[in-house]
């Protein structure tokens, strides 16, 4: 699925948070969203979906497929997201509806847009537990998010996004609130599905180095405007922009710490 | 996924005061049921001759200063009890519920002032108020039923709302309707389920107080007429004999107290049961608050 984002504009009470932002993501691309906290990336997640928080609107076009997000109506949404659409957050410890068992959780989106009866639904959860490498899928679906741990859960908050084999794939910052060796195989497991699948992808993350081993593209976002965009190749052999070369030498700090250690 | 709909009952079943809950509750409705067609005497036929019978195998509690036999006005009595339970839980519910879905889910200054609403109203003094309808039209248990439930329906708005409001802004909400949820479907399978811990406890606990309520407002004259069978109208009558007659007045108190204590046990445990994060097995419930550290993937 293709995703075509032009001049958007992202007001919170009248405050402009996203300033004019354009980007394309082509069929099957993986575009990375990298900037500071608060530089908009995560408002212009929710945007794609029409999920803005209460106060917040957004203005501009945001165009799936050649259909625009902005000014649809919530019904025409609905049906976009989950089906279409699939969006990973960042927390897996709040993203997960803790009194729900996270079968029920995965076959969440099948119900409501393939109306998947009981046994269906089982077999759906099964599959998704099992696609995410969750271990025991058929035993994992019976339990609630407490039992599982946050690399788990944020298996499942995958399965959930894909569970319909969304054409576009919106992750935001989904290994931030991991260890470093669950980040890892959550990054290894995400970008083995996207493109398995052929899906397109839009992941944000505030890491250089996470970025450069999921995302072909990116764009990098400071203070609700893009400063630089190109291959993540580029980004990171020759930034432009000192947004890009702050966060490239931040990337740097934490890669190269371990060998300044051992020099010592 | 299966057996959560089943699962809920088997937890509150496995807990010791949940049974009790359980069983004191089905118990009053079972005597409130059978009282309907069948009590050992009639609770309103005085028997003059054999007034103040002691507990034994023709009055199994005795017989009053009518010769009435207690337990059938007891048995009686529990379908007011349950009346009034019943009632104000609904009315309770209605209240609470709608208060605080205006409060939590509509535009900001809808719910600001419903907010504001609430607060004033949780003020008021629920039963100074339903004494002062029944000492000026005359006491009946509309009075009390509508009384508590409104009064009680503002308590559960009031502690309701922010728990709606927390689990709306909650990240699984959000995620929920990326899924592509309706925000009906969120509201009964996300928002509500979600509440459900908070609410039960404040229904349980209003249910009680409307039992207690009704009892104290009967005891004091203001709430069933003396001709209605009412555990409060009882104990106002027997405690006259208390002096002479103590065990009389017990019985009426038993059933008094065992009902709140069931209803609040019930409570409790549905509580609990409703709440998979409080696992009771191998531990206390509250203890299980915590979140120890899970296994890593």
């Amino acid at each position: 699925m293709s995703l075509e984002v032009t001049d958007l504009v992202i007001e919170i009470d009248g405050v402009r948070v996203v300033d004019g932002l354009s980007f394309r993501v082509a069929d099957g691309e993986r575009l990375g969203i990298i900037g500071e906290s608060g530089s908009g990336k995560s408002l212009t997640a929710l945007a794609i979906l029409g999920l803005l928080p209460e106060g917040a609107a957004a203005s501009g076009s945001i165009l799936l497929n050649d259909r625009e997000v902005i000014g649809a109506t919530e019904r025409e949404l609905a049906r976009i997201r989950g089906d279409e659409v699939g969006i990973v957050f960042q927390e897996p410890q709040t993203a997960l509806n803790p009194i729900r068992t996270v079968g029920r959780q995965i076959a969440e989106a099948p119900r409501i847009h393939r109306g998947l009866g009981r046994a269906a639904r089982r077999e759906v959860a099964v599959a998704g537990a099992r696609r995410v490498g969750l271990p025991e899928p058929e035993r994992i679906i019976d339990r609630y998010p407490h039992q599982l741990s946050g690399g788990q859960r944020q298996r499942v908050a995958i399965a959930m996004a894909l569970a319909l084999d969304p054409g576009l794939l919106i992750a935001d910052e989904p290994t931030t609130a991991l260890d470093v060796t669950i980040q890892a195989e959550i990054l290894d497991l995400l970008r083995a599905l996207v493109t398995d699948a052929g899906m397109s992808l839009v992941f944000i993350t505030h890491d250089l180095a996470v970025l450069a081993q999921i995302a072909t593209h990116a764009v990098v976002m400071e203070s609700g405007r893009i400063v630089e965009q190109g291959p993540v190749a580029t980004l990171l052999t020759a930034p432009r922009s000192p947004a890009t070369q702050g966060l490239l030498r931040d990337a740097r700090a934490t890669l190269w710490r371990p060998d300044e250690k051992e020099e010592r | 996924m299966s057996g959560s709909r089943a699962a809920w009952w088997r937890r509150l079943l496995s807990d010791p005061a949940g049974v009790t809950g359980v069983v004191i509750v089905l118990a009053l409705l079972a005597v409130a049921a059978l009282a309907t067609f069948w009590t050992p005497y009639d609770p309103q036929t005085a028997d003059v001759a054999g007034r103040w019978a002691g507990p034994g195998a023709a009055h199994l509690l005795g017989t009053d200063a009518t010769g009435r036999d207690i337990l059938s006005i007891l048995m009686a009595g529990s379908r007011t009890t349950v009346a009034v339970a019943i009632g104000a839980g609904v009315i309770a519910t209605t209240v609470g519920l709608s208060l605080a879905a205006l409060g939590a889910l509509t535009h900001r200054w809808v719910r600001e002032s419903v907010a504001v609403l609430i607060d004033m109203l949780v003020a008021f003094p629920v039963l100074l108020i339903a004494m002062m309808i029944s000492a000026v039209w005359g006491g009946s248990l509309a009075v009390v039923v509508w009384s508590v439930g409104i009064g009680f329906g503002v308590n559960i708005a009031r502690v309701s709302r922010p728990e709606l409001r927390r689990v709306l802004h909650s990240d699984f909400v959000v995620a929920a309707r990326a899924s592509g949820l309706s925000g009906w479907q969120n509201l009964t399978r996300h928002l509500l389920p979600n509440v459900a811990p908070v609410f039960i406890v404040q229904l349980s606990w209003s249910m009680a107080v409307a039992v207690l309520a009704e009892a104290g407002l009967s005891y004091l004259g203001f709430g069933a007429p003396v001709t209605d069978p009412s555990w409060g109208v009882l104990l106002s009558q027997l405690q006259q004999y208390l002096t002479v007659y103590p065990l009389s007045v017990l019985w009426p108190g038993l059933a008094i107290t065992a009902t709140v204590l069931g209803f609040n046990l019930l409570g409790d445990g549905l509580r609990d049961a409703t709440d998979p994060t409080l696992r009771t097995r191998g531990g206390s419930a509250r203890r299980a608050r915590t979140h120890l550290p899970e296994v890593v993937a």
